[in-house]
């Protein structure tokens, strides 16, 4: 196991958002990400405090554009959302009922 | 692995339990205070009391007698006593239990009253109990056992951590011969393409994909007035991160793991009669509905991953609680069975996540009380499909 612990996770290479999985994350920080599918490291930093569980941009989403989560469509943008950005429902809603 | 055992309770039709229970059980809502009389008087029983019986009909009357059937038949019970306002609709109870061949009688309360009733229901539940007291563990393999699954307060965390170690949970066992079983039909929605390919085959799929298809048509659709939000997602959903259906179906789909697969759809309540492997059973995604069914579908152990911190139990079925969510643990540790938070972490792999999971299972089989025992929790919920008449 690694002995680096992650500030956040995503589960796909293919995924737009990735998930704070520590408490205390403020606007600004840099965080330190494990990508699980890859078994990848990658580094980011938020713009907004995000906290344990919530979601942030890893790229620019335009709106109305699917956003990717296990790879897969999970809702769509509804305004434009600059990669750092806190995502949830302030800026996404589901294309289900 | 294959080598795993417990000990249970082997019952008269050759189930195995791992709970001794002699259940007070009212038909109706109207018998709810007799039994709760038998089991002040019978220490050591257990009155489930619930809201309905009366003037159900069609398939609202079939699930209600299903569901107590079903309770009464789940191998966790030893015994029964079953109260109900008239002798008609007892003895259909009554005779579906006796089935089993377990130990069942029943008492009707019009034409002798509550104080008579109770009086001779007492005598029985103390033989019941007496008896029930002799009956001795036995060791038998893990292929006698029966788990359900269910997800609740889940969050992000619960598809990065709790979900996928149950997934892991059900690859393996699912190699050995357990008989595992998912439900909650309307929390797959966003990921329906998905759990219509993890079926064994196109038939199973299309009639899986048909059960999903007719809650969305008979329920969602007639009683909408929004996207749901906040009923599903729920708010603690949301406050733990989960933005949309799409999102929770995804990460509760985790739970069926990678290579499993269901052999077969159940109705609410309905017992499994394809032998060992993974199947689905339409319910509710509601905790305590959806785990009342399951254990009325002879479900003797319950996996309960949580993000948020669910606290539901269930009087028969113990119910065992998984969390990935660090701030969970801290913050509601007393309702916690197994901790994988560790996982997000990258101190522990899905693999020794799995197999920790295992091992708290064949403890609760063997008599290690659950959380939600320990602390009380016995939420009996009965799914109702429509109004009474």
């Amino acid at each position: 196991m690694s002995s680096k612990v992650p500030d956040f996770l995503v589960h796909d290479d293919r995924d737009a958002v990735g998930v704070v999985v520590v408490e205390g994350v403020a606007a600004g920080g840099n965080l330190s990400g494990w990508v699980m599918d890859s078994d990848e490291t990658i580094s980011l930093a938020v713009n907004d405090p995000i906290p344990l569980g919530h979601k942030f941009a890893l790229r620019d989403i335009r709106d109305g554009e699917s956003v990717i989560k296990y790879g897969e469509d999970i809702g769509r943008a509804v305004t434009d959302i600059p990669k750092g950005d806190h995502v949830h429902v302030h800026n996404v809603k589901t294309s289900k009922w | 692995m294959s080598g795993h055992s417990f000990f249970g309770y082997r019952r008269e039709n050759g189930r195995v339990g791992i709970r001794n229970h002699v259940v007070i059980l009212p038909l109706d809502d109207l018998s709810n205070a007799a039994c709760e009389a038998v089991a002040n008087n019978i220490k050591g029983t257990l009155a489930l009391p619930h809201h309905y019986g009366r003037l159900q009909f069609g398939e609202d009357l079939e699930l209600h007698f299903r569901t107590l059937i079903g309770t009464g038949t789940n191998p966790n019970v030893a015994a029964v006593v079953v109260i109900g306002i008239e002798p008609g609709w007892t003895a259909r109870v009554v005779d579906g239990i006796a089935k089993t061949g377990k130990p069942v009688q029943g008492f009707a309360i019009e034409q002798h009253g509550d104080i008579e009733t109770i009086a001779s229901a007492s005598r029985v539940a103390k033989d019941f109990l007496q008896a029930a007291s002799e009956l001795a563990r036995e060791e038998c393999p893990i292929s006698d056992l029966w788990v359900s699954h269910k997800c609740g307060e889940s969050d992000t965390t619960s598809g990065m951590g709790a979900n996928p170690t149950v997934g892991n949970f059900i690859d393996k066992t699912d190699a050995i011969g357990v008989t595992n079983c998912f439900g909650e039909t309307s929390e797959i929605t966003g990921a329906e393409h998905l759990c219509r390919e993890r079926a064994i085959n196109k038939e199973i799929g299309d009639k899986w994909f048909a059960t999903w298809q007719a809650y969305m048509d008979q329920v969602i659709e007639p009683h909408k007035t929004s996207d749901l939000s906040e009923s599903q997602p729920t708010k603690g959903n949301i406050e733990g991160g989960l933005t949309t259906i799409e999102e929770k179906a995804m990460g509760n789909l985790q739970k069926i793991g990678k290579n499993a697969r269901y052999i077969d759809v159940l109705a609410p309540a309905e017992a499994p009669e394809k032998g060992p492997g993974l199947y689905f059973m339409d319910t509710s995604s509601a905790a305590a509905e959806c785990v009342t069914l399951q254990a009325a579908g002879g479900f003797a152990v319950h996996i309960f991953p949580t993000g948020q911190g669910n606290i539901i139990g269930n009087p028969i079925e113990p119910v065992i609680k998984v969390t990935a969510n660090p701030r969970t643990v801290r913050t509601m540790g007393e309702h916690v069975d197994l901790d994988v938070s560790g996982l997000l972490r990258r101190e522990m792999n899905l693999d020794q996540a799995g197999d920790a999971l295992i091992d708290m299972v064949v403890r609760t089989c063997n008599g290690r009380l659950t959380a939600a025992e320990a602390l009380g929790h016995r939420e009996f919920v009965m799914t109702k499909l429509y109004r009474s008449a």
